[in-house]
C-alpha cells in the first residue's frame, strides 16, 4: 500500500532511500517535518544516519559538507531565510565543490505563512551556479531527492531542491523504491579542492564556471523538464514546481490546450524553451514565488518578445499562487463566490494560556507606561506575538538575533531604556556573538532571554541552549552582578518588575533569564529539564 | 468522483485527525489523496484550515479552487463562515454549535446561527454535548465527521477501519469511544436533514 506522506515526509523518505549518512538542520517553518521524520524513521537510526539538530543553518550547512568531504552523503534543510544565515557557506561550497553528495533543501514560504519575507531560493541557487530542482507533487519530492544525490555526485556540485509550504505540508500516498546502501569514506583525490586559499579558489571558480554548459544540458533532458503538446499556440505556458498542479487543475482532467512546458530541473533548459517561443504567439509564465523565470526569458528592453506572469502584472505579483489567482492569466471568467459573512471576526494566533511570555510581557508593560522612551527589540520565536495586541509590547522585529543588537545600535544613539528580547534557541542560534560585542563596550542595554528549553513556535524541538545559557553568558563576560534568574509567573510579577528596572537603570550591560518551561513540552520533558536545571549563580 | 472537503477550526481542536481519518480511509479505498494543513504561527490559536481532496483520478492542486467544496466540517461556528468563498452552490455545511472564544470581538453567536441556517444544506448540532455525553469531549471533532459521513465517498467500513487504526495505539477504551462518537453523529446527521 502507499504511505500518506507530507511532501517534506516524502522528501525525507527520499534521501534516507538515497543511502544519506546525515542530515544537518535547524528547524523552521514550513521545513521542519523533513528532520523530524528522519529523527523518528526506525531505519535511519538502524543506519545510524546523523539526525540530530544543529545550532543554526550555518553550523548545519558546514558540518554537511564535513560529510561530504569525508564521501558520505549528507543533507541540510532549513527555511528560505536560513539560507541568508548559511549563504557564506553556500557561495563557497559551489566553488569549492563536493566529494559525496550533498543536496541543500530550503523551503520557501510565498505568502509569508510563518515568515518575514517571501524571498525565492532559486536566485540564491543562480548565484551559486548550481543546479535547482523544484519538484510539483510529494511522489515527485520522493523521486528527485534521490535523482539529486545522483546528480550532486556526477557534477561533483552541491543540489539545491526548492520547496514551498503548500507541498511541504501537504499530503499524498507516495509509492516508495530501493534504497541505494551508504556511502564508505573516500576522502577527495584532489588535494586542493578544498582549500580555497585565492591561488586555489581562482582555479575552482573557473571550473565552476566551465561547468555550466553541463548543468545546463543536465537540464535539457531532465525527465523532470516535460513537455506537453497542445494545439492552441496563441500561447505557451511555463509552469514550474507547484504552479504546474494550480494549472492543470483550471483544465478538466488536465486537458490544457496550450503546448507547456513543465520545469522542475534549473538551469533553464534553453533549448527546450527557445522552440516553445518559436512556436507560440506569446509565453505565459507561471511560478510560485518571485518572477524568476520570467525575469530571465523576457526581453529586458521590451521590444520583441511577449512574455507575461508576474512580472508583467498578469498574475499577481506578490503572494503565493492557487488555482484561482493564474485563471484571468489562462483567459478564464473568474466566477463570483459567496463572500465571507461580515459577521465574521479575524483570529490572529495568539499565546498560548499559561505560557511564560505572557508574564514576561505583562512586566515590560509596565516598565513601559513607567518610562515612556523605552523601546523593545524583539526576535524571532513564538515571543513575536507579542508584537500584537493584548500585549503590543515589541516594537521591532527582524531577524534570528538581531534583538541584541539592534538594541546596542539604538543605544549607541542614545535610546534608553534599550531592552532586547530574545528566546533561549535563537540566543544560541545567533545572539550570543552580538552580546559579546555588547559586553565589550559594556553598552547600557537590558537583554533578557526568555528561556522556555524548546524552540517553540516550530514544535518544541530541543533547543540547544537548555541548561548552557548562565555558563555561556558569564563566558562571555557579563558581570555577575548583572546576570539574574527570574520565574515569570503571576505571583512574582512585582518582584520581577523590580529586578528589571534595577538592571535598566544599571548604566552597562545587564542579563535577565527569564526561565518558565514551554506549556507545549511534554510532562516527561518538564521533568528532566527540572532535574537538569540545576543553576546557580555561584 | 471527486470530493473537495475544507475543515476548519482553530488551532489544537483537532480538525488534523479528522483530516488523517478522511486520508486514511481513502488511501484504503484506492483512491487519490491530497490534503493540505497549517503547521507554525496560525497553529497557535489561530484559524487553521485543512483542504482534503478524494478522487478517483489524478488531483493535481493541493489547493481547492474557490466555489468548489462540496462540504466544509467545522469544529467552530465563526471558523465555518470564514471559508464560505469556498463552498460550491448548494454545498453541505456542517458545524459543531459551541463557538471557541479567545478573542474580544467574538461576535453574537446568534447572528452566526442566523448566517449558518440561512444555507440550505445545513448540519449545526451540539457536537461537544454529544461527546462529553458520551463520556470523551475530546471526540467532538469525530461526532462532527460521523455527522459528515452519508456525504462522503467513502464507506462506513473504511472510516470506522481508519479510525480503530488511528486512535489503536491509544488503547480499545479509546478506540470504542471515537467508533460511538461517530455513529452517533450520523444518528444525530440523519435526524436534522
Amino acid at each position: 500500500m502507499k504511505k500518506l506522506l507530507l511532501g517534506n515526509e516524502a522528501l525525507a523518505q527520499g534521501a534516507i532511500d538515497a543511502g544519506i549518512s546525515g542530515v544537518y538542520a535547524y528547524p523552521g517553518t514550513p521545513s521542519t517535518e523533513i528532520t523530524e521524520y528522519i529523527q523518528k524513521s526506525k531505519t535511519a537510526k538502524e543506519l545510524n544516519i546523523h539526525s540530530q539538530w544543529s545550532v543554526n543553518e550555518k553550523t548545519a550547512m558546514e558540518a554537511a559538507l564535513g560529510m561530504s568531504y569525508a564521501g558520505k552523503r549528507s543533507m541540510t534543510v532549513m527555511k528560505h531565510v536560513g539560507l541568508n544565515v548559511a549563504a557564506d557557506v553556500f557561495m563557497n561550497m559551489s566553488v569549492s565543490g563536493i566529494n559525496g553528495g550533498l543536496v541543500v533543501v530550503v523551503a520557501d514560504d510565498p505568502s509569508m505563512h510563518s515568515s518575514q519575507n517571501e524571498q525565492d531560493s532559486r536566485y540564491y541557487g543562480r548565484f551559486a551556479m548550481i543546479p535547482i530542482l523544484e519538484p510539483s507533487t510529494q511522489q515527485e519530492c520522493y523521486e528527485i531527492t534521490k535523482y539529486a544525490f545522483d546528480l550532486s555526485e556526477k557534477m561533483e556540485l552541491p543540489i539545491m531542491i526548492r520547496l514551498v509550504t503548500r507541498l511541504s505540508h501537504s499530503r499524498a500516498g507516495i509509492k516508495t523504491g530501493d534504497r541505494t546502501a551508504q556511502n564508505k569514506i573516500k576522502l577527495p583525490t584532489n588535494q586542493t579542492q578544498f582549500q580555497l586559499i585565492p591561488m586555489h579558489a581562482r582555479g575552482r571558480y573557473q571550473h565552476l564556471v566551465d561547468i555550466q554548459g553541463g548543468n545546463r544540458k543536465s537540464s535539457e533532458k531532465s525527465p523532470y523538464n516535460t513537455f506537453i503538446n497542445g494545439d492552441d499556440t496563441s500561447m505557451g505556458i511555463i509552469a514550474s514546481g507547484i504552479a504546474y498542479n494550480y494549472l492543470m487543475e483550471n483544465y478538466e482532467d488536465g486537458e490544457c490546450p496550450y503546448p507547456v512546458l513543465k520545469i522542475s530541473q534549473y538551469p533553464l533548459p534553453k533549448t527546450r524553451i527557445k522552440s516553445l517561443f518559436d512556436n507560440c504567439d506569446k509565453i505565459l509564465v507561471l511560478e510560485d514565488g518571485y518572477p524568476f523565470i520570467e525575469e530571465i526569458i523576457s526581453d529586458f528592453l521590451d521590444e520583441k518578445r511577449a512574455v507575461i506572469g508576474r512580472l508583467s502584472g498578469h498574475v499577481n505579483r506578490v503572494g503565493e499562487l492557487d488555482p484561482d489567482s493564474i485563471k484571468k492569466a489562462l483567459g478564464f471568467e473568474v466566477e463570483k463566490t459567496e463572500p465571507i459573512p461580515e459577521v465574521v471576526s479575524g483570529r490572529p494566533p495568539e499565546l498560548c494560556v499559561g505560557c511564560a511570555h505572557r508574564d514576561l510581557f505583562d512586566a515590560i508593560n509596565i516598565l513601559g507606561k513607567e518610562n515612556s522612551s523605552q523601546k523593545v527589540f524583539g526576535d524571532i520565536g513564538c515571543y513575536a506575538l507579542g508584537v500584537l495586541d493584548p500585549f503590543a509590547s515589541i516594537d521591532t522585529l527582524i531577524d534570528m538575533g538581531a534583538s541584541i543588537t539592534m538594541a546596542k545600535g539604538a543605544a549607541d544613539a542614545g535610546i534608553h531604556p534599550a531592552i532586547a528580547i530574545i528566546g533561549d534557541s535563537t540566543f544560541t542560534h545567533s545572539g550570543m556573538t552580538g552580546l559579546l560585542e555588547a559586553v565589550i563596550e559594556d553598552t547600557p542595554i537590558t537583554v533578557i532571554i526568555s528561556d522556555n528549553s524548546a524552540i517553540a513556535m516550530t514544535g518544541a524541538q530541543d533547543s540547544a541552549a537548555s541548561g548552557r545559557i548562565v555558563d555561556i553568558c558569564k563566558g562571555i563576560g557579563v558581570n555577575k552582578d548583572h546576570l539574574i534568574l527570574i520565574t515569570p509567573l503571576h505571583k512574582n510579577l512585582q518582584n520581577n518588575i523590580d529586578l528589571i528596572r534595577n538592571e535598566i537603570n544599571h548604566p552597562g550591560v545587564s542579563v535577565i533569564i527569564a526561565q518558565r518551561p514551554c506549556v507545549q513540552l511534554p510532562k516527561e520533558k518538564k521533568d528532566l529539564l527540572r532535574k537538569i536545571k540545576n543553576i546557580s549563580l555561584n | 468522483m471527486k470530493t473537495n472537503i475544507i475543515l476548519a477550526g482553530v488551532g489544537g481542536q483537532g480538525i488534523l485527525t479528522i483530516a488523517a481519518v478522511l486520508d486514511t480511509a481513502a488511501l484504503a479505498s484506492d483512491f487519490h489523496i491530497k490534503q493540505s494543513e497549517v503547521h507554525g504561527m496560525s497553529q497557535r490559536g489561530g484559524a487553521v484550515q485543512s483542504h482534503v481532496r478524494i478522487s478517483d483520478k489524478e488531483i493535481y492542486s493541493d489547493l481547492i479552487p474557490k466555489g468548489k467544496a462540496d462540504m466544509i466540517i467545522s469544529v467552530e461556528p465563526m471558523e465555518l463562515l470564514r471559508y464560505l468563498p469556498y463552498l460550491k452552490k448548494g454545498g453541505l455545511l456542517v458545524t459543531d454549535a459551541n463557538p471557541f472564544v479567545n478573542i474580544t470581538n467574538y461576535p453574537e453567536l446568534e447572528k452566526l446561527y442566523t448566517e449558518i441556517k440561512s444555507h440550505t444544506n445545513t448540519i449545526l448540532i451540539d457536537a461537544k454535548k454529544i461527546a462529553k455525553n458520551l463520556g470523551n469531549s475530546r471526540a467532538t471533532n469525530i461526532v462532527l465527521l460521523g455527522a459528515s459521513a452519508s456525504q462522503l465517498p467513502l464507506s462506513d467500513d473504511s472510516l470506522k477501519n481508519a479510525i480503530q487504526m488511528l486512535f489503536q495505539r491509544k488503547g480499545e477504551r479509546i478506540v470504542n469511544k471515537n467508533l460511538e462518537a461517530y455513529n452517533k453523529g450520523k444518528e444525530i446527521a440523519i435526524a436534522t436533514i
